[in-house]
């Protein structure tokens, strides 16, 4: 079939390649996983098997369950982010769909969006079918992959209409602090470029609390924040995310999201007002086995050689392997049958570097860093 | 979190954890672990470290049973005294004072049926102040000590994903 050009020219992402290699093997040990390896807690779950029972299967609000937006609203107090769970939230089909309709609803045509890279993969391709073009900023090594004015105004993004953030990182860990955000907001004031604010890792944060660009002053009203239940409560497979910001943006989302997806799945919704109501005592529990694997991935790294700066989010280590990132994955995989994602894959200012999931037990953890620590020694 | 409770917290899950490791995992450093650990054993807070064994996968595995008992007081005899007593014979693992129907509860570890069949009804039931014991042979374990017991594992995630 003829197929039209925005779809042909569409790259393939990176890791289908990581994926198929370690696919094709039955003793791999993967750290190549973006998702929790803990399930939905268990409130969370019989909620959404109860909706079930009792006959829950029809359409919600467009904007999603009044009930759901509402214990948004509460729960992201503890950033001091504020919402009117009216008008200024939208829930959404994983937090996927609510980048894609942020930037449908803040990009025209020919408009330039700046992206921090390394990144998660999906941006680039978003900002080009809303038909837009992407402005890459690379982050540091010697920054901790922090985005600095220094290295927006290098890349030129003073000319930029839109800025993509994500922070806490995939794929480095990488956190922002709050002095850090001071800097970025005003960049973004100063040369007036709105924010879509991907914080989709926010409760993962070890030692610091979150901070979010949208609480600097006059950052709210060019901000659209991004979250979703997906990592915080282990929920990827439900697909539920949502979107917080000033009202005509998130009204515009919802114009889009009416007639592309007319509502978020309702049963996931229902798994999610448990998980507000009643599951923060298992997230706390999981980051506190995020943060044990973390501490002991970083450690190992380090002492077999390999610098890895100390990630403050997300459940991903960052080492620096010295050299050719995919030479270094694709014989790590073929010697030791070990699987991590080269840096490269995630952009510019990845190569030379490796993205390790510690989402996984403590136990393969071990057993995959002993046997990177072998193919190192080997190697040398 | 103060260190020894870190430290707890990595040892209740795997007691196997080598002081290193778990100075890496609680960002602790190696002699403040050491120390952690022995200040958890001479307050009693750790009393011992056990493996977590399926027994019904061991050949001439062992049988297991919790058996409810309730005891009545008297002026001389309390709880304590009972307890004393009943935890002095081997073939008890455990032994809890517990809210409820009845007054302890103990899980028995022994060779056959018989074997705590006997032990119980010539041990623990003639003691005087036991009234009554119930005995519950265990069938079939699903979980102990907070580790599931199942074949292979269950991550069905996709091996590398974004």
């Amino acid at each position: 079939m003829r197929l039209s050009d925005r779809a042909r020219d569409l790259p393939e992402s990176g890791i289908r390649k990581f994926f198929e290699l370690a696919e094709a093997r039955d003793d791999v040990i993967s750290l190549g996983v973006g998702e929790p390896d803990f399930s939905a807690p268990w409130a969370a779950r019989t909620a959404a098997i109860d909706s079930l029972e009792r006959g829950k299967t029809s359409y919600t609000s467009n904007r999603g369950m009044a009930p759901l937006r509402e214990r948004i609203a509460v729960h992201h107090e503890r950033y001091d982010q504020s919402y009117d769970p009216a008008d200024e939230i939208l829930v959404t089909t994983g937090a996927s769909e609510a980048v894609d309709l942020a930037l449908r609803a803040l990009v025209d045509p020919g408009d330039t969006v700046a992206v921090h890279e390394p990144t998660y993969i999906s941006y680039g391709p978003g900002i080009e079918l809303a038909g837009g073009e992407q402005l890459t900023v690379p982050t540091r090594a010697e920054d901790d992959f922090a985005l600095t004015r220094e290295s927006l105004e290098a890349a030129g993004a003073a000319a930029a209409d839109l800025l993509v953030l994500c922070y806490p990182n995939n794929p480095t860990g990488a956190t922002m602090t709050e002095e850090e955000y001071a800097e970025v907001a005003a960049f973004c004031r100063d040369e007036d470029l709105r924010v879509i604010a991907d914080e989709i890792y926010s409760a993962l944060t070890y030692g610091a609390d979150h901070a979010s660009i949208a609480t600097q002053p006059g950052m709210r009203e060019r901000t659209v924040v991004v979250n979703g239940f997906s990592k915080a409560y282990a929920m990827t497979g439900l697909r539920l995310g949502y979107a917080l910001g000033p009202a005509d943006a998130v009204d515009a989302m919802n114009r889009i999201h009416q007639y592309t997806m007319l509502s978020a799945p309702t049963t996931p919704q229902y798994a999610a007002i448990e998980a507000l109501d009643r599951c923060d005592e298992e997230v706390t529990e999981m980051v506190d086995e995020y943060n044990r694997r973390r501490r002991l991935v970083v450690s190992r790294f380090n002492e077999m050689g390999l610098d890895t700066f100390e990630p403050g989010g997300a459940f991903y280590a960052f080492p620096d392997c010295g050299g050719d990132d995919e030479v270094f994955a694709e014989e790590l995989l073929e010697a030791q049958g070990v699987a991590v994602v080269p840096g490269s894959v995630f952009g510019e200012g990845g190569e030379g570097h490796l993205r390790v999931s510690y989402a996984t037990s403590m136990r393969e953890l071990k057993e995959a860093t002993d046997r990177i620590a072998t193919f190192v020694e080997e190697r040398d | 979190m103060d260190a020894e409770r870190e430290v707890l917290d990595v040892l209740a899950r795997n007691a196997r954890e080598d002081i290193d490791d778990i100075a890496a995992q609680t960002g602790l450093d190696a002699e403040s672990v050491a120390e952690a650990i022995d200040a958890l054993e001479a307050d009693n807070v750790v009393h011992g470290y056990q493996a977590v064994v399926d027994w019904d996968r061991v050949d001439e595995g062992k049988i297991r049973a919790i058996v409810e008992i309730n005891v009545e007081l008297d002026r001389e005899t309390g709880y304590e005294q009972v307890a004393d007593q009943i935890a002095k014979f081997p073939a008890v693992d455990a032994l809890h004072l517990v809210s409820g129907d009845y007054d302890f509860a103990v899980e028995v570890l022994g060779e056959t049926m018989q074997d705590v069949s006997r032990f119980i009804s010539e041990q623990v039931a003639p003691m005087p102040e036991v009234t009554q014991t119930v005995t519950h042979y265990i069938m079939e374990t699903y979980k102990d000590g907070g580790i599931r017991f199942e074949d292979g594992d269950d991550d069905d995630r996709l091996s590398v994903s974004p």
